[in-house]
């Protein structure tokens, strides 16, 4: 493009700034800027413009070369040409293509079982490519989904999920189903909070995770992470992820508050949240449950927009204490973009005070109200990422250190400094709020 | 005394209270038994003495000693108020009638072993309780109206007697909601309205512990020699909304700021007993912890809550609105369909295939 633009110099003066523009962009990558920029090519064969954060790669193609996983590797390379122009209209995409892979296989030796071949289902299919690729290359992440349904709609997995739903609501009339003491309800939660939430993990934050390895597969672990973003957005897709990618429910600890409040406390309660007490957790690891607290409580959750992805006191340590008598791991979690869902701008404690509420935010989107009436309310859809960290073990005399406060201190601060270490790096890896 | 136990068993009018005397009649380690109440008990009782005689009254003490009473059972304690008596009569009853026992007994010195039925209400019912509660733990607030208070005022006076005379044993038994085809209680009054009342935004999560177990256990504890402080309910935990379906009903959720004015209602109305206390409970519920039942007193409940609750619908014969046969019936023909219909050609072509 800079040739074009040297020769063409004395004709088209705006080309000459362009160019200038671009070598300026050549200059910074090679390093001339303090921030060194990623190696890799994207997908569309561009340079990668996300800071690099470990070997001169961004986290996004570091993860795709060393941790070759599952979820996010298998499938190979697609043709240029089916790719997205834009990279941030589908993101999350490598992790989306292997599940569709993976489905499409997985119907693949039905279908060559049946005698005599499906021509009609074979055009069909051949016709739904076309279209997905259409799609894919206008950056249609939600539509492409669509599609999906539709190819399933013709096929016995719909069926099946037609009465596997004639299944729950028949549950659910008639009262078949079971809960544990903490008033747990796994059929509620599994089939409908998770399918709920799971757009809006999906389409409107498209998280992406990485460390799911970090989550053990069984026993009691406690799953600790930052608060953001005036609602507690941030724990519902937490746990979605989690159950997504592990299969575990991780069992929250909430503030009384929650519990108080009517049909928040009742929802909390059958999707799997108990109080945040001393026996709860306790009784709850030494079940071998994956438990999820959020330390900051009110204050992470309530914080103005200038102190944003600024851990707060992780509460009074009570959480490194159970991990302790438990002697279960801990997993530090940090969760990037719940912050910019409800940016706070200010906190009326008057109104606070009166309500008897923790916080009365006025955020950011209530300016627009006017504008957009009620869609103002609506959390801005910035993108989510949430790395699980290395587990961090118990010790041998965990029991003895659990009684010893100045200890449970500074683990305290040393499981706070870790999560703040990777919102850091996780932010530096980040292109944009948005995208 | 060599014979076997000679028993005292308070409040023998009730329902419970009679089927306990009719279990301890069929067993040769029991002496005598003799029942105190106000009122003539309705059961049939084989060998079973009956004293009129109200709690308070001097006359208890008296038979204390001339049945040579060595084991009481005071399963007297309202939990609810039935027959419209005022909070306070029920009150009264309650608290001062065991005081009075209690101290006659202490002047019994061949009484041996006390039985207090008590009830889960004592742990009281709020946002902030842990998810179980165990004997030892007690509740963040402690309980300060109803039945809740007068049971916990009642243990205190037993857990008295226990210190006075180190000689008795002294054991109570917590009962969570009794639910069975017979005994009565306040839950169950829930069931007989047209519609059940709920608080609207919650759901409470409750125990029930079915009359059987109930019977065995104070069946247990009076013939055997564990002393000590027990929650007694069956295996899981079910909500009010679960139980609301269960039983193929349909709820009512009432407004909390309705709450109190509604449930006066129902109250004046006479059709259900639904005290204040209750209304709280209704809310938040209560699950206890049971595993000292099992492991230390030996009582397996046999019935879970839910068999506990099942069984109630079953033999109360409680009708919904919506069949559960019926449910199943709709769920059954919608996947037949599904499978048959000529509308979806690859579910019958799938069909074909398979051998």
């Amino acid at each position: 493009m800079s040739g074009t633009a040297e020769q063409h110099a004395e004709v088209i003066s705006i080309a000459e700034q362009r160019a200038a523009r671009d070598a300026r962009v050549a200059a910074s990558r090679v390093g001339a800027s303090d921030r060194p920029r990623c190696e890799a090519l994207t997908v569309a064969g561009r340079p990668c413009r996300n800071y690099a954060v470990s070997d001169g790669r961004c986290r996004v193609h570091a993860e795709r070369e060393t941790a070759p996983r599952a979820d996010t590797v298998t499938a190979p390379e697609r043709p240029a040409a089916d790719r997205p122009t834009s990279i941030g209209a589908r993101s999350g995409g490598p992790a989306r293509d292997a599940a569709r892979k993976a489905a499409v296989e997985r119907l693949a030796p039905e279908r060559r079982g049946v005698p005599g071949g499906r021509p009609e289902s074979d055009r069909a299919d051949a016709a739904f490519a076309r279209a997905e690729r259409e799609l894919t290359r206008r950056g249609f992440g939600a539509a492409i989904d669509g599609v999906e349904l539709l190819r399933d709609a013709a096929d016995e997995r719909w069926l099946e999920a037609l009465r596997g739903m004639a299944s729950v609501v028949r549950r659910r009339i008639t009262g078949d189903y079971d809960v544990d003491e903490y008033g747990f309800d796994e059929d509620l939660t599994t089939n409908l909070m998770m399918p709920l939430l799971r757009p809006l993990h999906r389409h409107y934050w498209r998280v992406t995770s990485h460390g799911v390895h970090n989550i053990p597969a069984t026993g009691g672990a406690l799953l600790v992470a930052n608060h953001a973003g005036t609602l507690p957005a941030d724990a519902l897709i937490t746990r979605l992820d989690v159950f997504d990618r592990t299969g575990r429910h991780a069992r929250e600890l909430g503030a009384d508050l929650v519990f108080r409040t009517p049909f928040i406390g009742e929802w909390a309660r059958k999707t799997g949240a108990t109080l945040a007490s001393g026996d709860d957790a306790d009784r709850l690891l030494e079940a071998g449950e994956l438990v999820a607290v959020w330390p900051e409580g009110y204050k992470g959750l309530g914080k103005p927009w200038r102190d944003r992805y600024k851990l707060q006191r992780f509460g009074r340590g009570g959480f490194v204490a159970t991990a302790l008598r438990a002697e279960a791991p801990i997993v530090p979690t940090a969760i990037v973009g719940s912050e910019e869902i409800y940016p706070l701008l200010f906190d009326l404690r008057l109104l606070a005070r009166l309500l008897d509420l923790p916080y009365a935010p006025v955020v950011a989107q209530l300016f627009t109200l006017p504008l957009l009436g009620p869609f103002a309310l609506l959390p801005l859809p910035s993108k989510w990422v949430i790395e699980y960290g290395e587990p961090m073990e118990s010790m041998e005399d965990a029991q003895e250190i659990a009684d010893d406060p100045m200890a449970v201190f500074d683990l305290t601060d040393q499981v706070r400094a870790t999560i703040q270490g990777m919102l850091h790096r996780n932010l530096m890896g980040r292109r944009s709020v948005f995208l | 005394m060599a014979a076997g136990r000679r028993v005292l068993i308070t409040g023998i009018a009730g329902q419970l209270q009679g089927l306990v005397a009719q279990a301890l009649e069929q067993r040769d380690d029991v002496a005598a038994i003799v029942g105190v109440d106000v009122r003539e008990p309705q059961h049939e009782l084989a060998r079973t003495e009956f004293v009129r005689a109200d709690l308070r009254n001097p006359v208890v003490g008296r038979t204390l000693d001339t049945a040579d009473i060595d084991t009481v059972l005071h399963l007297s304690l309202a939990t609810s108020s039935p027959d419209g008596r005022s909070r306070a009569q029920v009150k009264e009853r309650n608290v001062i009638g065991a005081m009075q026992l209690f101290a006659a007994c202490q002047k019994a010195p061949q009484v041996q072993r006390v039985v207090l039925k008590s009830t889960t209400a004592v742990y009281g019912s709020d946002y902030a309780d842990p998810a179980r509660f165990g004997e030892e733990g007690g509740p963040r607030s402690p309980t300060r109206t109803g039945v809740g208070k007068d049971a916990v005022e009642v243990e205190g006076y037993l857990r008295t007697l226990g210190r006075q005379r180190k000689d008795v044993d002294v054991t109570i038994l917590r009962f969570a909601n009794l639910l069975g085809p017979r005994v009565d209680s306040s839950f169950h009054s829930l069931f007989t309205l047209p519609v059940v009342p709920t608080v609207l935004g919650f759901d409470p999560r409750l125990q029930f512990c079915h009359e059987d177990d109930a019977v065995g256990v104070l069946e247990h504890v009076a013939t055997d020699e564990t002393p000590g402080l027990y929650n007694v309910a069956g295996e899981g935990v079910l909500y009010l909304s679960q139980c609301v379906r269960l039983a193929g009903r349909v709820a009512a959720p009432v407004p909390l700021p309705l709450v109190s004015a509604v449930a006066g209602l129902i109250r004046r109305s006479g059709r259900a007993d639904l005290p204040p206390d209750q209304l709280r409970f209704l809310q938040y519920g209560r699950v206890v912890d049971t595993t000292r039942l099992r492991e230390r007193l030996g009582y397996v409940p046999r019935y879970t809550s839910r068999q506990a609750f099942e069984d109630f619908v079953e033999q109360r014969q409680i009708h919904g609105l919506i069949d559960r046969e019926d449910v199943a019936r709709w769920e059954r023909e919608l996947g037949a369909f599904l499978r048959a219909s000529p509308q979806w050609p690859t579910a019958t072509r799938r069909e074909q295939v398979r051998p």
